[in-house]
């Protein structure tokens, strides 16, 4: 049953292409012998045809005429328009640039500037006070200095009045002694041996 | 027509025949020029209403408009220099002209004007005038040395000479040529589908499966057509170009 419809389905596409290529072959056959006849396009006989070339020449020129006079210069002034106006744009953000480039140099400028202000105004600070301190310290180190060497002095009068009751301390108990133990008074001699001891011990 | 004779007529379409009844008839005005008309009107609509706003930031017709302001404007400028913007009309004109014709002459019914070598050999030969004459005016006599480049042996002239002004005149039959083959082959190759759809759907069962081939085709043709109706035009506009740079420099 299968292959049967097959086989017709096959038979009926066969015979119905055959057909097809037959009546294609039969208008190539007809289309050949009426190309004899030629083109329309190559058939300058016909009146039409220099009439269609007449009206083109009409209808091209006016054509050209409408676009070149009337359509075409509206695009011209359209465009230019815009060129203007875009470079217009252009410049002036090219200007606002500057300007702000400008302004941003003046800030650093100024910027440096109250640095460098500051800067100095701290060195000159610092260098008066410590001016001020050495000033200060010199004054107390002469009062200091002072006040030693005052102390040193009076120090030297202490010892010089203490030294000078040593030899009297010295030339009586000496005197005593030597009365004592000798029962002789001889100052000048006591005096004197008082006076080579001091020298001796450095205490003259 | 074709389809009921059983015969592929690819060729009838190009026939003229009036347009506008008997007022048309009186003027021998053929549909091929009314064509012409629409696609003129359908240009300068374009362009006019596109350009209307004069807006800075342009809408979609006006960016469409401009589009083809702009694209012929560097065409010609880029080709003849800037200079070349006098002929610019002319060129914006003579592209329009033909890409409209070619894309109005794909819609069903229509008629294309570019498939006709008269029309195409008139604009070429509209191009050919005007850029003999543009060279003339601007040269005078100077414009004949263009025959004989400078620096060449004098005893070449019988050889150059000759061969520079074949090339020169058989501009406007290849410029014309072109387009018409162009325009005719598409336009017959879409009939010669369109009919084998007709001739297949009547063919019992099997047809109209077997049909879809050439629709199909003709689908893709129609695309095809699309860019050789935009490319011709370009091809048009832009030998026009080169034309009239060799008629402002020379060489």
């Amino acid at each position: 049953m299968k292959p049967v419809t097959l086989a017709g389905l096959m038979a009926l596409l066969a015979t119905s292409a055959a057909r097809a290529v037959e009546t294609v072959e039969n208008s190539l056959e007809a289309q050949s012998t009426e190309a004899s006849g030629g083109m329309p396009q190559l058939d300058f006989g016909n009146p039409l045809m220099l009439a269609q070339v007449i009206w083109l020449l009409i209808i091209f020129g006016v054509l050209y005429y409408v676009l070149a006079h009337v359509v075409l210069p509206r695009f011209d002034s359209v465009l230019e328009n815009r060129r203007n106006r875009i470079q217009g744009d252009l410049e002036a953000a090219r200007s606002a640039k500057a300007e702000a480039d400008n302004a941003l140099d003046a800030h650093r400028r100024a910027t440096a500037r109250s640095r460098a202000d500051a800067q100095a105004a701290i060195t000159e600070a610092l260098a008066t006070a410590q001016a001020d301190a050495t000033a200060q310290a010199a004054v107390l180190n002469a009062k200091l200095n002072d006040q030693i060497a005052a102390a040193e002095a009076r120090i030297a009068t202490a010892r010089d009045t203490a030294m000078g009751a040593l030899r009297e301390v010295a030339t009586d108990t000496a005197a005593a002694l030597v009365q004592r133990l000798t029962g002789l008074n001889e100052p000048a001699a006591i005096d004197a041996a008082v006076q080579r001891e001091l020298t001796a011990q450095g205490r003259a | 027509m074709a389809a009921e004779g059983k015969t592929i007529d690819a060729l009838s379409q190009f026939e003229l025949t009036h347009a506008f009844g008997p007022v048309g008839a009186a003027v021998n005005f053929t549909q091929s020029n009314a064509h012409m008309l629409a696609a003129a009107v359908v240009i300068v609509a374009v362009m006019a209403m596109g350009i209307a706003p004069r807006a800075v930031v342009p809408g979609r017709l006006q960016a469409m408009s401009e589009m083809f302001y702009e694209f012929l404007e560097n065409l010609v400028t880029g080709q003849v220099g800037h200079e070349g913007k006098r002929y610019f009309p002319f060129v914006f004109t003579l592209f329009m002209f033909v890409l409209f014709g070619n894309v109005i002459g794909l819609l069903p019914y229509a008629f294309t004007y570019t498939s006709h070598i008269a029309v195409t050999f008139a604009l070429a030969a509209l191009v050919f005038i005007v850029t003999t004459g543009v060279a003339l005016a601007l040269h005078g006599r100077k414009f004949f040395g263009y025959f004989f480049p400078e620096g060449a042996p004098l005893w070449l002239a019988p050889i150059i000479v000759p061969v520079e002004v074949v090339s020169y005149l058989s501009r406007p039959i290849s410029l014309s040529v072109r387009l018409f083959a162009n325009m005719v082959a598409g336009h017959v190759l879409l009939k010669v589908f369109a009919t084998f759809v007709v001739l297949l759907g009547g063919l019992g069962v099997v047809g109209p499966v077997m049909a879809v081939l050439p629709l199909s085709v003709n689908v893709l043709l129609i695309g095809f057509e699309l860019l050789v109706a935009f490319l011709q035009a370009y091809v048009f506009a832009i030998l026009t170009s080169i034309y009239l740079h060799d008629a402002v420099h020379l060489h």
